[in-house]
């Protein structure tokens, strides 16, 4: 299933400069394997050692935080945004 | 500053307690200690900046009755603007990253802050370039904590002095984190003076969790920084950060947020290698991150 996924530009260095592109997958963890895929090192920027999303990166599909929805197991909708977006922003 | 605000919870400002830590560092060559932050009336350091803003605004006689205060912010400065604000009688308006933690939301419009919310993905820059965008309209007054000069002199009249007099004059460094850099910059030009060595931490990373610090590199440069007023700068990771902030709550009894916990691993890694006595600035609280996986 096609979706799209929006990145933050601290990100782009492990996507080769993009911070949109197309993904596949049922849930989330089939879209961070699919990335990974064509960019490898990226799951582990987002995931920590224990294959968990890191406590510091938030995953929202379309308007649901994936953490409330089921985690890695959260299911990714045909067509839907998924945006990863640091737990914080940066400055005060 | 406290003539000006006598008699209301802004005179509470500043102050805050310095605590030796007894376990967390216990058998390293340096001791330290912490300055608790969260002490202040609206739970972090930023209510000093937050203050001297504003009244500096206020005596520059930028603010009218028509004036509204302006500033981009991922939190903890919009908590204090929006407590000065109230107490003031001015109107607020933060331009702040959407999905921010929500207790800094909730906080900051209890205070009768107005949000306008700017795109998560593009951080507190893309806040910044919004309240920039918002600046060119006369009625803000756009307080800019990246540019102001008010933001380091509150940390050069108050944070370092107390530090000085709180130690007796035996402080020898204090350890802080770098986001506005205002901390930093004022507490140097009061204790470097004096021999106190700085130390300036950065996060490791772009990518990266700790709350009100900034990747230089990446991010936008405020102009109150100057590299040069620290004796040392460090990195230092989100995943240490975190297993710090919890051991502090464990090991000290200080609850605190990954800011707190970032400075205090780069203070052990100080106190490892230097003798003497090292500050580190605690800049909040935890509960303002109750909402967030750090305490899950």
């Amino acid at each position: 299933m096609a979706v799209t996924v929006r990145l933050p530009g601290a990100l782009r260095d492990a996507t080769g400069g993009k911070t949109k592109l197309e993904a596949s997958g049922g849930t989330l963890a089939d879209v961070i394997a699919d990335i990974d895929r064509r960019h490898p090192g990226f799951r582990g920027r987002v995931l920590d050692e224990g294959g968990k999303l890191r406590t510091y990166v938030n995953v929202y599909i379309g308007e649901d935080d994936a953490r409330a929805n089921g985690g890695l197991a959260a299911p990714v909708p045909e067509g839907s945004e998924v945006m990863v977006i640091p737990a914080m922003a940066g400055g005060t | 500053m406290r003539d000006r605000v006598r008699g209301t919870i802004l005179e509470r400002i500043g102050g805050t307690p310095l605590l030796p830590l007894r376990r967390i560092g216990s058998g390293l060559r340096g001791e330290l200690w912490a300055k608790l932050e969260s002490a202040n009336p609206g739970g972090s350091v930023k209510d000093r900046p937050g203050l001297w803003m504003v009244i500096a605004a206020e005596e520059e006689r930028r603010i009218t009755k028509d004036s509204i205060v302006l500033d981009a912010t991922s939190g903890n400065t919009g908590v204090a603007l929006a407590l000065v604000c109230a107490v003031r009688g001015h109107r607020l308006l933060l331009a702040m990253p959407d999905r921010v933690s929500l207790e800094r939301k909730r906080i900051a419009r209890a205070f009768g802050a107005e949000l306008v919310l700017t795109d998560p993905l593009e951080g507190t820059d893309g806040a910044i370039r919004e309240a920039r965008r918002l600046a060119s309209d006369a009625r803000y007054v756009y307080v800019d904590q990246y540019s102001n000069p008010a933001n380091p002199l509150a940390h050069e009249l108050t944070t370092g002095p107390e530090i000085w007099a709180q130690t007796d004059g035996r402080v020898t460094h204090v350890v802080a984190g770098v986001g506005t850099s205002g901390t930093v910059v004022g507490i140097s030009k009061a204790l470097r003076p004096n021999g106190v060595r700085i130390v300036a931490v950065q996060p490791d990373d772009a990518l990266h969790g700790i709350e009100g610090w900034k990747h230089m590199p990446t991010a936008l440069r405020p102009a109150i920084w100057d590299e040069r007023v620290a004796d040392v700068h460090m990195t230092q990771s989100t995943d240490e950060a975190i297993a710090i902030t919890r051991r502090l709550a464990k090991e000290e009894g200080i609850f605190t947020g990954p800011s707190g916990g970032a400075a205090m691993a780069a203070a052990l890694r100080v106190a490892r290698e230097e003798a003497g006595r090292i500050v580190v600035l605690i800049a909040d609280g935890g509960e303002r991150y109750l909402s967030t996986p750090l305490w899950e």
